[in-house]
């Protein structure tokens, strides 16, 4: 089996990782944004408000 | 809302006092067996903490139906938080107030004689006094308060709550009675030993567990944006707690142990565990309070639901690889520094866009600033929150931190954040715990404004007298003189200091007369404050239901 070198390892890291961090906020745009969900994050945004205990 | 009343057989009430009686077993063990005397002392805390637990559990559940599983939600456990996180705060910030005076006059409060009189030991005491014992107290019971409303079920696992409190309160014990005993794995903020490592590790679990179940057994479709960071908390300071301390005792029957990293690879992972204790713990944890806290007591929602989410997500994927600042200029590879160094400066957007979530929540009720100090104390410390968040991404880049790193500056940057930041939303959220769970009006607003006030004043004595100190010590040690000696020697830069450190110590004593104050105020409240109507539980709506009448 290959084994991997330090440097191999750091030629991953520096360039997967930007892919891997760029497609992670890409992904948390698009739910914060996609149209069909803003009615239920304008509901969401009211639930401390309407529980109202007791 | 139902209740549990179920009568008969309950796993928790079998399985949490068998705990507590274990741990009562190997503490008395330890007591008894250990060569070394300071673990034995350890050892008898422990079993005392444990006998107590065994003995509440009896007097709690003596009668069929404990007052805490009566109402809807289990609320005493978060007023014993309450409760708690005032004392220790007022324990933390005195022992902080001690040790700034003896940096001031080395030979106050300090007794050649009683080792754990020095500031080596007293130290650690202040920071996970104030860290951990306020500060996790304020989390618990606020992340107690807000999992349940917002989910509108229970806290699972019936006397699990409960657990999670005084077991975590038996860790306080055990860590501060330690340090003072000069039992340390000096490790930063995880200074604690390996017996205590593993008992906060089995309370911690059951933290998870319990706030786990409320979203579980959830009555609302959609986890609330405080849950999020509240999870993100718990579920990240698990991981960071348990790698952090992965450590071989010398012997089950003596406090030392040696941690299963070495060298540079240590230096990281401590360092790993430090910046996000910061990150997770005095950060996401609070956030959380700020997402549930001030829409609620503002009487408006947050100002952007989706910028929430892109807050939330962004924070706690930046924030893990932020550690590296903490290590630069050291044998650490320069990538990894640099690494470091990247992820500081990339947080200032996710720590700026959240602060603006907040503060933006009042947009069109700034005059809420003027008349309700609670509030304000809550956007200060979101204002504290950007200015904080601002100066450590600066510092992260190395050339300042060529300056800043060991300097006094450091310890400015630290107070902005947890006198500002984290001392005041935690303020904010008890006083609006003490009036909601005691259900009484507050005592005192104008009490609140002193505090308010003098704790400010106290904040920027603090603040900028380390800033100068800190710029000034920095400038000092780096001055050559034209044959390239270095300009002064390291006692002159502690003389030059020296006026600086009484002012901070007066800074601090001003924070601390604003916490006495604030304890008086919610004493008085739970005491004699004047009963809210069941109908309109919050005092806010009582003002507004004053005002339509």
């Amino acid at each position: 089996m290959e084994t991997w070198a330090y440097e191999d390892v750091l030629a991953f890291a520096q360039s997967w990782g930007a892919v891997y961090f760029t497609v992670m906020f890409a992904v948390v745009l698009v739910y914060a944004f996609w149209p069909r969900n803003q009615k239920g994050f304008e509901r969401a945004k009211r639930i401390p408000l309407d529980d109202e205990d007791f | 809302m139902q209740t549990q009343t179920e009568a008969g057989w309950r796993l928790d009430l079998f399985l949490l006092p068998l705990i507590v009686f274990l741990g009562f077993c190997a503490g008395l063990s330890e007591a008894a067996l250990s060569p070394d005397p300071a673990m034995a002392i350890q050892g008898w805390t422990f079993a005392a903490c444990m006998a107590f637990i065994g003995c509440w559990y009896l007097w709690m559940y003596s009668s069929r139906q404990p007052a805490d599983e009566r109402g809807p939600y289990t609320d005493g456990v978060i007023k014993a938080g309450v409760v708690a996180a005032v004392f220790w705060g007022i324990a933390g910030m005195l022992v902080g107030l001690i040790i700034a005076l003896q940096l001031c006059f080395p030979h106050i409060f300090y007794v050649p004689d009683w080792a754990w009189s020095s500031f080596g030991r007293l130290r650690p005491l202040h920071t996970s006094a104030v860290i951990f014992a306020f500060g996790g107290n304020v989390l618990i019971a606020t992340s107690f308060y807000v999992v349940q409303r917002t989910c509108k079920a229970r806290l699972w696992g019936g006397s699990l709550p409960w657990f999670v409190f005084w077991g975590y309160n038996t860790f306080i014990i055990l860590a501060g009675t330690g340090y003072l005993l000069g039992i340390t794995q000096a490790r930063e903020y995880a200074e604690p030993e390996w017996y205590a490592d593993i008992w906060l590790t089995i309370v911690w679990v059951s933290y998870l567990l319990t706030f786990l179940g409320a979203i579980w057994k959830r009555k609302e479709p959609h986890i609330y944006v405080a849950n999020w960071f509240y999870l993100a908390f718990i579920v990240t300071i698990a991981i960071l707690h348990i790698v952090n301390n992965l450590a071989m005792p010398v012997s089950l029957l003596d406090s030392k142990s040696y941690s299963l990293f070495s060298g540079v690879q240590d230096a990281l992972i401590q360092w790993w565990y430090g910046h996000n204790a910061v990150g997770f713990f005095l950060t996401a944890g609070f956030l959380g309070i700020v997402y549930y806290f001030i829409p609620k007591r503002a009487e408006r929602p947050v100002y952007s639901y989706r910028l929430s989410i892109i807050h939330f997500w962004s924070l706690i994927f930046i924030y893990i690889w932020a550690g590296p600042h903490h290590l630069l200029y050291t044998a650490l590879p320069e990538w990894v520094q640099t690494l470091g160094m990247t992820f500081s400066i990339i947080l200032w957007m996710p720590s700026w866009g959240g602060m603006i979530n907040g503060l933006m929540t009042l947009s069109g009720a700034w005059d809420k600033l003027r008349t309700d100090p609670v509030l304000r104390m809550m956007i200060v410390s979101l204002a504290f929150y950007g200015m904080a968040t601002f100066e450590g991404p600066a510092m992260s880049i190395k050339t300042v931190n060529a300056l800043s790193h060991y300097t006094n500056w450091t310890i400015g940057h630290v107070h902005s954040g947890a006198l500002g930041w984290v001392g005041y939303v935690s303020f904010g959220a008890l006083y609006c715990l003490g009036p909601w769970l005691w259900k009484k009006k507050l005592y005192s607003n104008a009490l609140v404004e002193w505090h308010f006030w003098i704790s400010t004043l106290g904040i920027v004595l603090y603040i900028t007298s380390m800033w100068v100190a800190g710029i000034m010590q920095g400038l000092m040690w780096r001055a050559y003189n034209d044959f390239g000696f270095l300009e002064y020697s390291f006692v002159e830069v502690v003389q030059a200091m020296h006026p600086y450190y009484i002012i901070r110590a007066i800074g601090g004593a001003l924070y601390l007369a604003g916490a006495l104050i604030m304890a008086y105020n919610l004493w008085r409240t739970a005491r004699d404050g004047e009963p809210v109507p069941a109908a309109l539980p919050h005092p806010v709506s009582n003002i507004l239901a004053g005002e339509a009448a």
